[in-house]
């Protein structure tokens, strides 16, 4: 009976799609809807080959890690992908000839610039969160997944998401809002996906054979609860056609940027610092074999980390047409949350209080560390940034694009590609990681690569603030803006060069992880059963 | 705490909170004092903060803080600041005689640093930061002008720019595309001829019979001898200097689809002021008359 229904609804949806195509009115929805179109038909037709056959039953002791297992592909995937087109944008704006003139507009830094910022946050943070957060509540809650399949259509929705979004950037559907570029029915496809997720976990958390509710769980949990409501809200708007891309926003001017940038913080916030949070109080334990170091610091900074971030999205709109009274709040919410952030720090790096001695052995907990450090740095740079004064001199220049990469590169990057070494060998049964000096070259690799970064952007980014805000005895100014972009370029060809060793760290780890899962001696015990 | 017996870390001797989640526990630290303290400090600073500088939301408006601070006065004052300072020779410089500024040092000074900041301002974008122009946007560098190097005549390229449809009075010729009229051969022929009054390679015999076909159709803008003319903007075609290029390929692009450069009309845009200094700073860049 289930099946008849799916084939009714895939079959009409692969209609619709059809129609779609036949009359789109832009060429990314058209693809679009011929991508829908293909998915939906493969489904339809995969179901009605299953349909009236003896059904397969699904497993339902044991955890389910099969899911868990793409997710590590794909996290791996998407990670070389951004990284890449990272690689290709750095050195396009260090050399605008390399915006060949036969990719345009394809090819063109407007239009990856979005595919590298998406690839990298929701591409391979979010496979990352979705597969660490199914491993992790799976573990702490002693429970398998709830939902039966539904954990793998979260997947495969969120996969199929990626690559709406990312092929509607290189055809030129967008609606000009950082990070959420996605337009209409994208956004609303994820709406679907995301309130599956939230099904999955909280059912999975419903079905815990522990009392309390482990830390890791709370972070993931206001993760993915306030990263709906962020969707939502930003992405109201009314499509310009159904049979089209174009949608317009519901909020316009100084009330559009400030939604966009309370979206655009908390995706910081909620996506980057809440969610890795929860990875790292599961896996940094873990690897160490040690307990978290305070329970009440847990508690306390968790609430005021969740309480403060929501309220700092203002500071991103210094000197605008922000009323001066909201961008004073965003600013003093920002400094208070300095303390909260570096709560998962400190908590963090105590865990390793009589562990220590693993930071000369260990290349894992040595990432974690480097991680929390980088955490601890951008959390500590990010409110000096809020504040107005020192906003006049960074704002719009490369620091803040210094500053995003020391979190992103460092804190996010690190600590997933830490989950990542600690996950493959248990999940495919293997001892230990193929090369274990393969992970050494990467962690020195990623970390000189990320000093790189951060140290030319904070050089350009600070050059550039003072040039253009340099004026002569009179009040002239001095310097074109050209003059800075052509001050910039030798920074510029550092930061590229960092980019390639971080890109060259992650290939690395690509390997490391594919020989690992292709050979070596099996361990079966690893695979996990739930408790009791 | 879930047991009365208490859970030990055996490594740090603390307790735990007795708790286990897939074998990870949690030790019952307190919170670090000075994590605390740093956190209240910031609280403490952000309420006084937010009384000195506006802040809170009320129904009308909102509290504007003890100090009167307000970015947008910020700027203003910082504005008003240098306008004041500079009003006096500001005015000077509005009323003055271009073509005797350079005996005036003082307003000489000023009318170029002021005009260098309103060139980076407004003309680097097309011109280049060093006034160098680049392919189709004339080099103000060099003394070969399209519409003349004297004050006169630069200022008023600037006030009214070129072919734009906002200012009536902006200097406005059309080149005619010569693809529909002359037909291939004799396009060559053409190109051949301006070839040779450039001093560029060219075949002699294409050129003599192109030397008819320009005296009958470019020699009306251009002049009998190609060297241009100011008052239509149609360039000097005997000299080094191309806006869009003096090879084959160009030339022939030049003649069959004319060209059509468009400059703004600063006039509603600048002060006097500002017009008069950008007018002086390009005087001086080397090829003013």
């Amino acid at each position: 009976m289930e099946n008849y229904i799916k084939l009714v609804v895939l079959g009409l949806i692969t209609l619709i799609a059809a129609i779609g195509a036949n009359w789109g009115r832009d060429v990314a929805y058209v693809v679009h809807a011929i991508i829908i179109m293909l998915v939906s038909g493969f489904l339809f037709v995969r179901t009605l080959r299953l349909t009236d056959e003896p059904v397969r039953p699904i497993p339902i002791d044991g955890y389910m890690d099969d899911v868990v297992r793409a997710g590590v592909i794909a996290t791996t995937f998407w990670g070389v992908v951004g990284f890449l087109v990272g690689v290709v944008i750095a050195f396009q704006l260090a050399f605008p000839s390399l915006n060949f003139e036969f990719l345009q507009p394809f090819g063109n830094f407007g239009r990856l610039r979005p595919l590298h910022t998406s690839a990298v946050i929701f591409a391979f943070g979010g496979n990352a969160l979705i597969m660490s957060s199914f491993y992790i509540v799976q573990r702490t809650c002693g429970a398998r997944l709830w939902g039966g399949n539904l954990s793998w259509f979260v997947f495969w929705g969120y996969n199929l998401f990626i690559v709406l979004a990312a092929t509607g950037y290189l055809l030129g559907a967008t609606q000009s809002k950082e990070y959420a570029e996605p337009e209409w029915y994208v956004d609303i496809w994820l709406t679907i996906v995301w309130v599956a997720f939230l099904a999955v976990y909280l059912g999975t958390i419903f079905n815990r054979k522990e009392k309390h509710i482990y830390v890791a769980n709370w972070f993931l949990l206001s993760f993915i609860i306030t990263v709906a409501m962020l969707h939502i809200v930003n992405n109201l708007s009314v499509p310009v056609s159904i049979w089209g891309s174009k949608s317009v926003q519901l909020f316009a001017g100084v009330q559009d940027a400030m939604t966009q940038w309370w979206y655009g913080h908390n995706a910081v916030g909620f996506f980057l610092t809440a969610g890795f949070l929860g990875m790292m109080y599961y896996f940094v334990p873990k690897q160490a074999g040690r307990p978290v170091y305070s329970y009440k610091l847990s508690i306390i900074h968790f609430w005021a980390l969740i309480f403060l971030y929501i309220w700092a999205g203002p500071h991103h709109l210094h000197y605008t047409a922000l009323p001066d009274w909201a961008s004073t709040l965003g600013m003093v919410f920002s400094i208070i949350l300095w303390m909260p952030s570096w709560g998962g720090m400190i908590n963090g790096l105590m865990t390793l209080q009589g562990a220590w001695d693993k930071l000369r052995t260990d290349p894992i907990i040595r990432m974690m560390v480097i991680s929390l450090a980088f955490y601890g740095m951008s959390t500590f740079e990010g409110p000096m940034m809020s504040i107005r004064a020192v906003n006049s001199l960074s704002h719009y220049t490369d620091w803040t694009i210094g500053h995003v990469h020391s979190g992103a590169l460092g804190w996010n990057g690190m600590i997933t590609f830490s989950a990542l070494y600690f996950l493959t060998p248990r999940l495919w049964g293997r001892a230990q990681m193929h090369s274990m000096s393969a992970i050494n070259w990467h962690f020195w690799l990623a970390t000189i690569g990320i000093i790189l970064y951060a140290a030319s952007m904070w050089v350009t980014g600070i050059m550039e603030g003072l040039m253009w805000r340099e004026v002569d005895a009179n009040g002239f100014l001095v310097n074109s803006f050209a003059d800075t972009v052509s001050a910039k370029l030798p920074m510029y060809i550092v930061r590229g060069l960092g980019g390639v060793m971080y890109l060259v760290g992650a290939l690395i780890m690509a390997w490391n992880i594919f020989m690992t899962v292709k050979g070596g001696a099996r361990q079966k015990a690893f695979v996990g059963v739930p408790a009791e | 705490m879930s047991s009365d017996k208490k859970d030990i870390d055996e490594v740090t001797g603390t307790d735990t909170t007795g708790h286990s989640w897939d074998g990870i526990k949690e030790l019952n630290n307190p919170l670090p004092r000075w994590w605390l303290w740093t956190l209240y400090m910031t609280i403490v600073w952000a309420i006084g903060y937010s009384i000195a500088y506006p802040a809170w939301p009320m129904i009308s408006g909102a509290t504007a803080g003890v100090l009167g601070y307000s970015t947008r006065a910020e700027v203003a004052a910082d504005i008003a600041r240098f306008e004041e300072a500079n009003a006096g020779i500001s005015a000077e410089l509005a009323a003055a005689d271009l073509t005797t500024l350079s005996d005036n040092e003082d307003l000489m000074r000023y009318a170029t640093s002021a005009g260098a900041a309103v060139f980076r301002n407004n003309c680097s974008q097309c011109h280049g930061s060093g006034a160098a122009g680049s392919k189709g946007y004339p080099n103000l560098l060099d003394d070969d002008w399209l519409w003349g190097g004297d004050f006169e005549n630069i200022s008023y390229t600037i006030r009214h720019g070129i072919r734009n449809e906002e200012d009536w009075d902006a200097r406005y010729s059309e080149m005619t595309a010569f693809d529909d009229i002359l037909s291939g051969d004799e396009i060559d022929a053409v190109v051949q001829h301006v070839l040779a009054i450039s001093n560029q390679d060219h075949d002699a015999a294409l050129a003599e019979t192109g030397g008819v076909i320009f005296y009958d159709n470019c020699a009306a803008c251009h002049g009998d001898d190609g060297a241009g003319n100011r008052d239509m903007g149609a360039p000097n075609l005997t000299d080094a200097i191309w806006l869009y290029g003096g090879d084959t390929a160009s030339l022939e692009g030049t003649v069959r689809y004319a060209r059509f450069g468009v400059m703004p009309n600063w006039g509603t845009r600048l002060t006097e002021a500002e017009i008069q200094a950008v007018t002086a700073y390009v005087h001086q860049l080397g090829g003013g008359e």
